[in-house]
């Protein structure tokens, strides 16, 4: 086995992995609050690189004003599905919350195979800068940046949960919601809080993910958004720093099996880690069973 | 200060609180005692705003709160110790505190009362950077009630402070309850233990199935023969 080999394999594995603790982040924040598998997270990271592709390529706004834009408008379509499609069935039974979450992912799919068509469309080139030469490595800027980006992220997303207010309340709420109204915290806000980070977050995972590999379609968004919640769960589901561990697990899993093992094996080997952390460890890696005292 | 006209609430077709009506006025502290199931803890989420009730008004200082949400009713001046206390196991004490002063913007009246609180219950100042789920029982008690005080309640709710503690630390907790009565907040004590709760009540109701049976000052229930037969033990 070449070291350099395996060094680039691992780097092609923080890569990935990066990108999937981004979206599994959101997964994980929205189980935590609103206790529900947003199956349409998935396609907000379409959503995303759809609106960088249409501000830049169909109406020629430059890059670097095209990437707020697509934030803004996932976190405003995050709040809004929650508010539509959520909100009325909170207090209902679960199975019904995962239904329409469903039905939510396959409506924004079809909607955007109806306006772009199915035929995969080019991403622009967002991503300039020179490669960085490690010793005899060169790492292409996409990619030391896609980790960059997904680190800063993520520390800024754990001291916002940490530090403030708002980041306070988001973890009352997880963690007790009729005790939390108590305290005077308004859920509904804190929820549409909520998913506005988690679908932002989507939103940058996706522009990463998109310069990566840039080619876009209606579909981009749920194998990566099954391998994103996937990590979500080995990590252990509501917890955050579960999600960025699950990650880079994953991605790392990943890369290796391409390159050693098999590329047709990946996704089967992926679903195997799955299998085997929930037998040994239900909760997830860093998940633990809580105790109450009486 | 608070009352209730009324009050209807049902989970679905099941009737909990059938025409409830009563009324606890500024400083005094009330009693609403009545077995497991009758309907106690059902009330007080109704008036905190966790549970729409389906008939019935419920004013605060001759406010309509009976629609409003629960994070306006804290903002009113009402707080609730929650049944079985239900502190913020992941968090530590100092910041279950915090959170208990969520809806106030005023820094500096909060860093005065929590060192107020730290006062009152010297063990959560000893436990402060300790998560709140490695407390005792007694001490879960505690920061729950200093978590509501965080919020400089008008009017305090008890649901079951004395629930799975230690007589000596029943007593403790009920003399703090007189204590912060005395020192200005009314407060609504919601029990089981009839006889502790009588103790310090100036003015109780009884509840059974739903329904107010009883009601008089804590001196009267407690030498009634009624409530010594059900609730005191002969």
């Amino acid at each position: 086995m070449n070291i350099s080999q395996f060094f680039l394999q691992l780097i092609n594995g923080l890569n990935i992995g990066s990108i999937y603790a981004l979206v599994a982040l959101g997964y994980t924040m929205v189980y935590g609050i609103a206790k529900l598998i947003n199956f349409a997270h998935g396609e907000i990271i379409m959503v995303g690189s759809y609106t960088v592709f249409v501000c830049t390529t169909l109406m020629g706004m430059p890059i670097w004003l095209s990437i707020p834009v697509s934030i803004i408008v996932c976190a405003g379509l995050g709040i809004c599905i929650e508010k539509v499609a959520y909100k009325p069935l909170r207090n209902a039974s679960r199975i019904y919350l995962l239904i329409t979450a469903i039905g939510i992912s396959f409506f924004l799919q079809s909607l955007f195979q109806l306006i772009f068509t199915s035929n995969p469309k080019s991403f622009p080139t967002i991503i300039q800068l020179p490669p960085l030469t490690l010793g005899s490595f060169s790492i292409s800027a996409n990619y030391y940046l896609t980790f960059v980006v997904s680190v800063i992220l993520m520390i800024v997303l754990d001291r916002f949960v940490k530090l403030t207010k708002t980041g306070r309340a988001m973890r009352a709420v997880s963690e007790d919601q009729g005790a939390a109204q108590l305290m005077g915290i308004n859920i509904n806000k804190t929820i549409s809080i909520t998913f506005a980070i988690g679908s932002a977050l989507a939103a940058v995972a996706g522009i990463l993910y998109s310069s990566s590999y840039p080619l876009i379609n209606p579909f981009m968004g749920s194998t990566l958004g099954i391998k994103a919640f996937i990590a979500a769960v080995v990590g252990g589901i509501g917890i955050i720093p579960g999600a960025v561990l699950g990650g880079f697990i994953l991605g790392i899993i990943e890369s290796l099996t391409k390159a050693y093992i098999s590329s047709q094996m990946t996704d089967a080997i992926v679903f195997l880690v799955l299998i085997v952390v929930l037998v040994f460890k239900p909760a997830g890696l860093l998940g633990k069973n809580r105790k109450e005292k009486v | 200060m608070l009352k209730i006209e009324n009050l209807n609430v049902r989970y679905g077709v099941i009737e909990a609180i059938k025409d409830v009506s009563f009324e606890i006025k500024q400083g005094e502290i009330v009693a609403l005692i009545g077995a497991n199931g009758a309907g106690k803890t059902t009330i007080l989420h109704a008036i905190s705003g966790l549970l729409k009730p389906a008939g019935g008004k419920i004013l605060l200082e001759d406010k309509d709160i009976t629609k409003t949400g629960a994070d306006k009713i804290v903002m009113m001046g009402l707080a609730q110790v929650p049944e079985r206390r239900r502190v913020f196991a992941e968090q530590t004490v100092e910041e279950n505190l915090e959170l208990g002063a969520f809806t106030r913007k005023d820094k500096e009246g909060i860093a005065k009362d929590l060192e107020m609180i730290y006062t009152r219950f010297p063990r959560l100042k000893e436990r402060r950077k300790q998560l709140a789920g490695t407390l005792s029982g007694g001490e879960q008690q505690m920061l729950a009630m200093g978590r509501a005080l965080m919020a400089k309640p008008k009017i305090l709710l008890l649901d079951e402070p004395s629930m799975g503690l230690a007589p000596l630390l029943v007593k403790e907790i009920f003399s703090i309850i007189e204590d912060i009565n005395n020192q200005g907040t009314t407060v609504l004590l919601v029990e089981q233990n009839a006889k502790m709760a009588l103790g310090i009540a100036d003015r109780a109701y009884v509840l059974e199935t739903g329904e107010i049976v009883l009601t008089g000052t804590g001196e009267e229930l407690a030498s009634s023969d009624a409530i010594k037969k059900a609730y005191l033990g002969g």
